[in-house]
């Protein structure tokens, strides 16, 4: 397994920037999931790390040695495309056989390698078919196999599950989480959908227009935010957003007051704030359907999710927030309800969209 | 009273299956009007004409006294022992094995160099196409000018490099050659745009994994570009095949079949038979071997190409 360092990268199309300056250290044994919005620069990151795509400027490091001028296959990486790139005149074992004949591989090592792959990845009775012969899961898993007996520093991924249905995309994110358990190898995954980000890497990498957002865990990138744009992204149904103004307190918590006169206490430090407008962030999860509450609103919308209902609430000055319920709530349609913050999870946002939280 | 209700039930039941079959006979019949056109046209101005010209190959007809006589075989067993329409069919045969191979190269190599997306390869994909749409007399004309002896451009090039300036229209070993390079040049605009096309259709991703699996320029050439268009191989291998077999206004034009009858191909043999000396059944019987050749090649083609792709 190899770590790859990324020092300065910039990609420029003519006059237009892309990246325009992106440092980062993925460490070796680690699955790093790039996550962003289309056209946020992830792919085109992964690519330059392939050297499917030149860098502008800046340096590729990977296992220590230099590799941005160098062709695709001298960088000791295999990449799963989203279009699975087979090649479709060949059989599945020519498939996974084509890459290591190119690098002179002994036909029996070859053979050990392929049989090894296909009983890991369930391809043993597939190895004599063509691309055109499998199913989009079954032709996934080839391109997978395709990737590991080359037995590379690292595993690339560029959105792989995108062409499959939800059932099939579940089994075979599971099926990914095992084989990097197994393989322990870097995995460098790039997705715009973060349920596979949250599940599957060790860190996230949040990028909005070529640059990073921010770098953690799933869970610190789920419960701390470092911008309104992770806190917007990340998280189903998004965060709640509402406009805030601090109020005096005496209190050194954070009081904010919100468009319909409600005012919430914060786990905030106020000092840490100035006086300008503000905006408060808060989940579904953390603003519950409660009836004792004072703060009122009118439920527009109800969700049954099965394990849990989601309200969408109309509040007294019109702004709209997704609140929960418990799962076997009788709210209907129409009904004027309470909504309770919880105030340890609000999260507040600066005017330059910097993320406060609470302690 | 239950085999009443029976025969009750049943009799609206057989007038619908009646009324159902003569409807879907009558739509049945009444789709075929939609081919009719076609059929029509077809019938008339092939199946007819072919039908007729074998009719006619086995005739001794004689168009300026309407005389017919019924040979048999005997114009195809006069064409056997007839030097010069031998020697037509082996010209014709040369002719077909010199352009094809490199209708079919030289095409692709010209699709792979130009297959970019820039004002250069837009530019020269124009330029190669360009001669494609101009008429064989004007072809033949520029080139002849080309091969004009002792002040053309080949003859001043020659002098250029202190070589003896020769016309190959004028020499039996170089005259079906000459004609082979102005028939490339003249149509490989077709070959070309055929062979981009498919190009074109592969995706970019598949060069890609193959760039990430170590394969050379030359390796990803002959493992995955050429298998990905071998289809198109095959139609312009047999688009040329047909085409190149009916060689004619570039030998009539350029050399009329000399110098001996070395450049005299099949169609012109045809035309002069039937044309210059009105021996209409004879002219008919050598425009059937013609047509057998042109079959049995295609055939070979095909079948090569099928057992390429069951294997």
């Amino acid at each position: 397994m190899a770590g790859i360092q990324l020092a300065h990268i910039q990609k420029r199309y003519g006059t237009t920037e892309v990246i325009p300056d992106f440092s980062l250290d993925i460490e070796p044994g680690e699955f790093l999931v790039f996550l962003g919005p289309s056209g946020c620069g992830k792919s085109t990151l992964l690519r330059m790390i392939a050297g499917l795509e030149p860098v502008s400027d800046g340096e590729i490091r990977i296992a220590d040695q230099p590799v941005t001028h160098l062709p695709p296959g001298a960088r000791n990486l295999a990449m799963v495309f989203q279009h699975y790139a087979l090649y479709p005149h060949m059989t599945v074992r020519e498939n996974m056989a084509f890459g290591l004949k190119n690098i002179g591989l002994a036909e029996a090592e070859i053979e050990r390698r392929i049989t090894e792959a296909a009983r890991m990845l369930e391809l043993d009775k597939l190895l004599a078919r063509k691309p055109i012969q499998l199913s989009g899961g079954q032709r996934q898993r080839v391109a997978i196999g395709r990737a590991v007996v080359k037995e590379p520093g690292a595993f690339l991924f560029d959105e792989p599950l995108s062409n499959l249905d939800a059932a099939l995309r579940n089994r075979t994110r599971v099926e990914l989480a095992r084989l990097h358990q197994r393989l322990k190898t870097t995995m460098v995954f790039v997705t715009h959908d973060q349920v596979e980000a949250m599940t599957l890497a060790t860190r996230i990498v949040v990028m909005n227009q070529g640059r990073i957002e921010q770098v953690g865990s799933p869970i610190e990138i789920y419960r701390r935010p470092a911008t309104k744009f992770v806190a917007g992204f990340i998280g189903s149904p998004a965060m709640n957003f509402i406009d805030a103004a601090p109020i005096a307190s005496d209190n050194r918590h954070l009081t904010v007051r919100l468009p319909d006169g409600t005012e919430l206490e914060t786990a905030i430090n106020a000092d840490q704030l100035g006086n300008g407008p503000l905006v408060a962030g808060v989940r579904a999860e953390s603003l519950q359907i409660d009836e004792s509450s004072p703060i009122r609103g009118r439920a527009d919308v109800i969700e049954r999710l099965g394990e849990r209902t989601l309200a969408y609430v109309t509040l007294r000055d019109g702004a709209v927030v997704v609140a929960e319920a418990h799962r076997e709530s009788p709210i209907a349609s129409g009904d004027h309800v309470g909504l309770r913050f919880d105030t340890r999870n609000i999260h507040i946002f600066d005017q330059a969209g910097r993320a406060w939280h609470g302690n | 009273m239950s085999s009443l209700t029976s025969s009750l039930a049943d009799a609206p039941v057989q007038d619908t299956t009646r009324v159902r079959t003569r409807s879907y006979s009558n739509r049945h019949w009444g789709n075929a009007l939609f081919v009719l056109p076609f059929v029509c046209v077809y019938i008339a101005l092939l199946v007819i004409p072919v039908a007729d010209g074998f009719w006619m190959s086995l005739h001794d007809l004689d168009v300026l006294s309407g005389d017919s006589t019924w040979v048999g075989l005997q114009n195809f067993v006069r064409l056997w022992h007839d030097g010069i329409f031998r020697g037509a069919v082996w010209n014709t045969f040369v002719f077909v094995l010199m352009t094809t191979p490199a209708f079919v190269a030289l095409g692709l190599a010209l699709a792979l160099a130009l297959n970019r997306q820039d004002r250069t390869g837009t530019a020269l994909r124009t330029i190669f196409f360009g001669s494609s749409v101009l008429s064989v007399t004007i072809v033949t004309l520029v080139w002849r000018l080309v091969f004009m002896t002792d002040i053309g451009l080949l003859a001043n090039v020659m002098h250029f490099f202190g070589l003896s300036a020769i016309n190959p229209l004028t020499s039996s070993a170089l005259a079906l050659p000459a004609i082979a390079l102005v028939t490339v040049w003249w149509i490989i605009g077709l070959p070309m745009m055929l062979f981009l096309a498919a190009l074109q259709q592969i995706p970019e991703e598949i060069y890609e994994a193959a760039a990430m699996d170590n394969a050379s320029r030359w390796r990803t050439f002959w493992a995955i570009t050429l298998p990905s268009i071998r289809r198109t191989v095959a139609l312009v291998a047999t688009i040329e095949v047909i085409l190149q077999f009916q060689l004619f206004g570039q030998a009539q034009l350029m050399t009329n079949g000399g110098p001996n009858n070395a450049s005299r191909p099949i169609v012109q043999f045809i035309y002069e038979a039937g044309f210059q000396q009105w021996a209409l059944g004879y002219s008919a019987a050598a425009a059937q071997v013609l047509f057998g050749l042109m079959l049995i090649g295609v055939s070979i083609q095909m079948w090569l190409s099928r057992r390429h792709d069951a294997q």
